[in-house]
């Protein structure tokens, strides 16, 4: 195994053994449980209750997990100066963020599994289609995640742990906002502010684009093509940011 | 062959105000460490010594100057398979039992699984933690962290070993078993490079020393010659019915008069005027009990050091000031 794989596996083992990670997971099963409870209690649609409730539940976890355990990856690791033995090993730092980039990813994978294994029980329980689209659905959740682990990572290389979780929580509202605020400032006359939220659409992750929660939720599938260019584009956002830690790693002094 | 060489090695931080003169923390060190030798790196806190070593391990960037470790520059990813480092009271992955700890870093050093199940038990039983093998860390006491981070320091045999402050938190016989440690090191040949401001720690096992002081080396060498070269010994001679008071040829010799009953403890700054306090003692009646020379210590070399350097930063600060 490569040092990255170490570092990963590492990684994998101290979120494993963190027993947040285990709460959210229940929390979770609560939610879809909620689903449930508010589906009986609508009067019609409540197929779509229980997937729209499942999914939102999921998401919601997942973007937790990603940003509280993204921010401190690194800033725990330099603030309780565990970096410098790690350091003092033939790793270099490029390697060192893959490898806890990727540690993490393996845990949020895990957990989305657990998750989504408790959701179609849930689905399966009662009775609700399982369509493709929801599979869809999850696997851009996925994709969101690793977006915003990445954004939480490239803050924690260079802020606090507080200001990381500021900045990704901003970054997260305005990722699925730029492409609202786009269509609203479409005609609008002033050149700054259109010029500005273009910037913002252009520099923020679209997250928005990732989400296709509400169709999937009453079995509109979205294209393959749809679904492999948001990927795609989440997945080279990611890439962009984590590069960005890299750099900004490499100029540190612990 | 030496494994460590700094050159004029500086390093500076901004204060983070304009206007304010940035902090110093290390001011053109100079040194060389040779293979097989156990170096000291002495000095008070805040001196640099951390620094020092943080720029070794690649951890920190120098503002100016060159290190070399193993003949690669400080820093260098690949040399660090063949380098140990202890880093000052070390914090680790409280989460891992001792096995899982030391596996983690041998893994990262290259080992493989055999090697590293081997190597693991060895390092257990050489610091004294078999019985802990399997305990996470987050139950261990302060002596017990320190040995497993001594532990994953050797865990890839390394040739050079860089220390700092690795008696720090440990007891007495804790001290003694690293020390013992340090000195078989030598013995197999390794270069072993570490930082402290214990003293004794440093006169009993070092090859040779290096004094750090507000961010400069202000000696260094062997401790017998450093301690020859820069300290005069001085005497303290003891006698019995002798009256000092008033006896101003005595005063004038001496740096120190005690008088204690019918004894009598005179203090001589330099063992040159021994003679000349024995026939006055004679002269006087008294009867003399002792004369011993006060060999002068690493510590006495220390503290002059550290005194020479408040004389030397203080007029600068007050003209600052002043200015």
């Amino acid at each position: 195994m490569g040092a990255i794989g170490v570092i990963a596996v590492n990684a994998f083992r101290e979120s494993l053994r963190d027993k947040i990670l285990y709460n959210l997971v229940l929390f979770a099963g609560l939610l879809i449980g909620l689903s449930v409870l508010l589906a009986d209690l609508s009067i019609t649609e409540h197929h779509k209750v229980i997937a729209d409730m499942g999914l939102a539940a999921i998401n919601v976890i997942g973007v937790i997990i990603a940003i509280f355990v993204g921010i401190s990856l690194v800033n725990k690791e330099i603030e309780r100066r565990t970096i410098y033995t790690i350091m003092a090993r033939p790793i270099s730092r490029t390697f060192f963020i893959m490898g806890k980039y990727l540690g993490l990813a393996l845990t949020l994978f895990v957990n989305m599994a657990i998750m989504w294994a408790v959701f179609l029980l849930t689905l399966w329980l009662y009775h609700v289609p399982i369509h493709p689209s929801l599979f869809q659905a999850a696997a851009l959740i996925f994709v969101e995640i690793l977006v915003v682990t990445a954004v939480a990572l490239f803050f924690s290389t260079f802020t606090s742990t507080t200001l990381s979780a500021i900045f990704t929580l901003g970054l997260y509202v305005i990722g699925h906002l730029t492409a609202d605020l786009r269509s609203m400032v479409a005609n609008h006359e002033s050149g700054p502010i259109k010029s500005l939220v273009d910037l913002l659409y252009y520099v923020c992750p679209n997250l928005d684009m990732l989400n296709i929660k509400g169709q999937a939720a009453v079995g509109i599938a979205a294209a393959p093509e749809f679904v492999l260019m948001a990927s795609l584009y989440g997945l080279v956002y990611a890439g962009f940011l984590l590069t960005g830690a890299c750099l900004v790693f490499q100029q540190r002094d612990f | 062959m030496d494994d460590i060489v700094t050159d004029n090695l500086s390093k500076s931080y901004a204060s983070g105000w304009p206007g304010r003169p940035p902090f110093v923390a290390l001011d053109g060190l100079s040194l060389t460490v040779g293979r097989g030798e156990i170096f000291g790196f002495l000095g008070p806190n805040g001196a640099g010594k951390t620094t020092t070593l943080k720029i070794l391990m690649g951890l920190v960037r120098a503002t100016s100057g060159t290190a070399q470790l193993l003949g690669q520059p400080a820093g260098d990813v690949a040399t660090r398979r063949r380098i140990g480092f202890l880093p000052e009271s070390p914090y680790f992955y409280d989460y891992l039992t001792a096995e899982e700890f030391l596996g983690f870093y041998g893994r990262l050093a290259g080992l493989n699984h055999a090697a590293l199940a081997l190597r693991v038990t060895e390092l257990l039983e050489l610091v004294g933690l078999v019985e802990a093998r399997t305990r996470q860390l987050r139950k261990f006491s302060k002596g017990m962290l320190q040995r497993i981070g001594l532990a994953q320091a050797l865990i890839h045999d390394p040739e050079l070993i860089v220390l700092d402050e690795p008696m720090t938190g440990l007891d007495p016989i804790g001290r003694k078993q690293v020390r013992d440690l340090i000195l078989s090191l030598r013995d197999c040949g390794k270069t072993v490079f570490f930082s402290t401001h214990i003293l004794h720690d440093v006169e009993m096992i070092c090859d040779r020393v290096g004094i750090v002081m507000k961010g400069r080396l202000v000696a260094s060498g062997r401790v017998d010659e450093l301690v020859r070269q820069d300290h005069t010994q001085s005497v303290e001679v003891v006698c019995q019915q002798l009256k000092v008071e008033g006896n101003a040829f005595i005063h004038s010799l001496a740096s120190r008069v005690l008088q204690q009953g019918q004894q009598c403890l005179i203090v001589l700054p330099t063992p040159d005027a021994v003679d000349a306090l024995v026939g006055e003692i004679r002269r006087q009646g008294g009867r003399l009990l002792s004369v011993t020379p006060h060999k002068a210590s690493l510590e006495d070399l220390f503290f002059q050091e550290a005194t020479q350097e408040a004389t030397r930063v203080l007029p600068q600060m007050t003209s600052g000031r002043a200015s």
